[in-house]
C-alpha cells in the first residue's frame, strides 16, 4: 500500500466533507450505508449503519416448526441459498440424531458446491465490474444461469431455493438434472480459465487490487473473520476440512490460502475455490453412480413427509403426515451448534430446543454480519475507490448481514 | 494437535477457577460450562491465551431468555480453538435487574458488533464496550424484541381476529 499521511478526526487544520455512501448506491451492491468523513478522495473515518432490511428471522423462527424455517434461511445469503438450506437441515438432523444415506450426502455436496460456485461467480464478477472490467461479469453470468437451471430442475425455483427437507430431498434428481450438471462441468472450466486469463495478470486489475485493504491473519482472527477472506490472509480454516459434514471427508480437495489478505488474494482464493468445487462435484457424481439410485432421503417417517398419494391410501403415512403437520412429534431437549462452510464464511446455527415443535431459540452465526464489522475501521486512510472494491471483495450480502 | 477431550478441558478450567466454572452439559460432544460475570473476562482470556488451549476464535456471542428462571438472561459464547479443532460453549446467566456483564471486545475486536446485537435484542449491557448502541433495530426502539414477552405480532391489531372470519 502507498504511504499516505495519517489524518485524525479532530485536526483543526482540515475541513472534512461528509459522504453518505448508501443506503442504496449502485456501487455497494445491496443496502449498506456508510457515513464517511472525506478529506478529498481519502476516507478519514467511517460509521457503518446496518439493519435496513432486518426481518427478525430469529424471532419468527421461534414460532415456526422446524421444516418451515428452511424458507427463512433462503433469505440470508440469497446468492447461495442451498448452502443455508442444507446447513439448517443438517442442524436439525444433528439434533434428532438422523443419519443420512451416503447418496443424500453426495447430492447435498453437489448442490452446495454449485451454490458456492454461483456465489463466487457473482463476487469475483462484480469485483471486475468495480475495477472497470464488465466483460468477465457478463461472461460468467451465463454460467450462473446454468447453475440456476440445475436448481430449477431439482427444486423448481431459482433464487430462494428451499431445496431439500429434513432427512434428505423432497424428490430425486432426475436425468435432466444430472445431464445439466455434467454439461456444466464441461462448459464452465474453459470459461473460468478464460476469466482467470482476463484478470489474474491484467496490469490494470492487479494495480487496482494488489495491496489494497491488506489484512493480517491476527487482525482477521481477532475480528472473527471466516471463509475466503480469512483464507486470503493465510489461515487455512475451512469448516469442510476441519469438521467435515455431509461426508466431505470422502472427497479429495484442497483449501486454497493467500498470503497478504488483500483484495487480489481474496480474488485468487475464490477463483481457486471454484476449481476445487468443480473437482468435488465431479467426484460426487462418480460416487453417486455407485450408490442405489432410488435413495434420496433418510428413513425417518416421523420427520419426513410421506408422498401425498400414500397419505390417502396408507394408514401409517396418514398418521405421520398428521403428526408432522400438527407438530405432534417429540424432539429432544438439547442444544446444538452446527456450522457449514458458507460461500462467505462459517455459517453457524445455534439451536436451543425445548422439545416443542419450534425452536426455543435459534441464532444464526452469519458470516456477513461478522465479516462486515471491520469494514469501517479498515477503510480509514483508504481511497474511496479502494473502499468500493474492498466492499465487493468482502462479499457481504445484505440479507445475511441484517437477517 | 488433536482435539482436546472434554474432561481435560474441564479439568484445566476447574484447576484454574475452581467452583466458579461448572459443566452444565455436553450435548453432541460440545462442552458447555457455566460461569459468572465476575470471572467471565478471566475465563475468556485464559482460554484464549493458554498455550495448550488457544481458543483464539470467537465464533459466536448471543443471548437467550428464560422467563421462568431466577436468572432470566443467559449470555452465550461459542469459542473455537483452531489449532486443536475444539469448540466450547460458555454461559453466563444474569438477573433482569442487573444486566451488566464485562465486554469481550477488549479480548476480540469481533465481539463489538456481536455484543451490540445482543444488547439490541436482549438488553444486556456490556460494561466497557466502546460503542454500545442498537445495531439492527431503529435507535428509538424502547423494548428488547427477542425477549419472550415481546409478541411476534402487534397484540393490538384486530384485522386477524377470528370473528372477522365467522369463527
Amino acid at each position: 500500500m502507498q504511504n499516505h499521511p495519517v489524518y485524525t478526526d479532530n485536526d483543526p487544520q482540515t475541513e472534512y466533507s461528509t459522504l453518505n455512501l448508501g443506503p442504496t448506491h449502485p456501487a455497494t451492491h445491496g443496502v449498506f450505508q456508510n457515513v464517511l468523513q472525506m478529506d478529498g478522495e481519502r476516507i478519514v473515518s467511517g460509521v457503518s449503519t446496518i439493519g435496513y432490511i432486518h426481518r427478525a428471522f430469529e424471532k419468527i423462527a421461534e414460532h415456526r416448526p422446524f421444516y418451515q424455517i428452511t424458507p427463512l434461511t433462503d433469505r440470508l445469503n440469497y446468492c447461495s441459498s442451498p448452502i443455508n438450506n442444507m446447513g439448517w437441515h443438517m442442524t436439525v438432523e444433528k439434533l434428532l440424531n438422523i443419519q443420512t444415506p451416503k447418496r443424500v450426502d453426495y447430492m447435498r455436496v453437489i448442490i452446495m458446491e454449485l451454490a458456492r460456485i454461483a456465489d463466487h461467480i457473482i463476487c469475483n464478477g462484480v469485483l471486475g465490474v468495480d475495477t472497470g472490467a464488465f466483460t468477465g461479469f457478463l461472461y460468467m453470468m451465463e454460467h450462473r444461469e446454468e447453475i440456476y437451471e440445475i436448481y430449477e430442475e431439482i427444486c423448481g425455483s431459482r433464487l430462494t431455493t428451499n431445496i431439500g427437507r429434513i432427512g434428505g430431498f423432497e424428490r430425486n434428481f432426475n436425468k435432466i438434472a444430472f445431464d445439466k450438471i455434467r454439461k456444466f462441468l464441461v462448459r464452465f472450466p474453459p470459461v473460468l480459465r478464460e476469466f482467470e486469463a482476463l484478470f489474474n495478470r491484467n496490469r490494470i486489475f492487479v494495480d487496482r487490487t494488489k495491496g489494497v485493504a491488506a489484512v493480517t491473519a491476527e487482525q482477521a482472527l481477532s475480528y472473527s473473520w471466516s471463509g475466503p477472506i480469512l483464507r486470503a490472509t493465510g489461515v487455512d480454516y475451512d469448516v469442510r476440512a476441519m469438521e467435515p459434514y455431509s461426508s466431505y471427508e470422502d472427497f479429495d480437495f484442497e483449501v486454497p490460502v493467500g498470503e497478504n489478505g488483500d483484495v487480489y488474494n481474496r480474488f485468487l482464493v475464490r477463483n481457486e475455490e471454484m476449481w476445487q468445487s468443480l473437482r468435488i462435484i465431479e467426484q460426487a457424481l462418480n460416487k453417486i453412480e455407485k450408490e442405489p439410485t432410488d435413495i434420496f432421503h433418510a428413513d425417518v417417517p416421523a420427520f419426513y413427509l410421506p408422498p401425498k398419494e400414500e397419505v390417502y391410501n396408507n394408514m401409517e403415512a396418514l398418521i405421520y403426515h398428521f403428526k408432522i403437520v400438527m407438530g405432534e412429534v417429540d424432539t429432544p431437549t438439547a442444544e446444538v451448534y452446527h456450522a457449514v462452510e458458507g460461500a462467505n464464511g462459517e455459517l453457524g446455527f445455534y439451536l436451543v430446543n425445548d422439545g416443542g415443535r419450534s425452536p426455543y431459540r435459534l441464532h444464526f452465526r452469519r458470516p456477513s454480519f461478522i465479516n462486515y464489522q471491520m469494514y469501517a475501521p479498515m477503510s480509514k486512510g483508504m481511497l474511496l475507490s479502494d473502499a468500493i472494491i474492498n466492499m465487493s471483495s468482502l462479499n457481504v450480502i445484505a440479507g445475511e448481514l441484517d437477517a | 494437535m488433536g482435539k482436546i477431550a472434554n474432561e481435560t478441558l474441564l479439568q484445566k478450567l476447574t484447576d484454574k477457577f475452581g467452583e466458579q466454572v461448572a459443566q452444565t452439559g455436553a450435548d453432541y460432544g460440545l462442552l458447555t460450562v457455566e460461569t459468572n460475570k465476575e470471572v467471565i473476562t478471566d475465563v475468556l482470556t485464559f482460554l484464549k491465551t493458554d498455550a495448550a488451549l488457544q481458543f483464539i476464535f470467537l465464533t459466536d456471542l448471543t443471548a437467550i431468555h428464560y422467563p421462568d428462571q431466577e436468572k432470566q438472561i443467559g449470555v452465550i459464547y461459542h469459542l473455537h480453538s483452531l489449532t486443536t479443532n475444539t469448540r466450547i460453549r460458555i454461559k453466563v446467566f444474569l438477573t433482569l435487574d442487573d444486566l451488566h456483564i464485562p465486554t469481550a471486545s477488549t479480548i476480540w475486536d469481533g465481539a463489538n458488533w456481536m455484543e451490540r446485537e445482543t444488547y439490541d435484542f436482549f438488553g444486556v449491557i456490556f460494561d466497557g464496550h466502546p460503542d454500545l448502541r442498537r445495531i439492527l433495530n431503529v435507535d428509538d426502539m424502547t423494548v428488547f424484541p427477542m425477549r419472550k414477552e415481546f409478541p411476534l405480532e402487534d397484540p393490538n391489531r384486530i384485522d386477524k381476529k377470528d370473528y372477522f372470519f365467522g369463527r
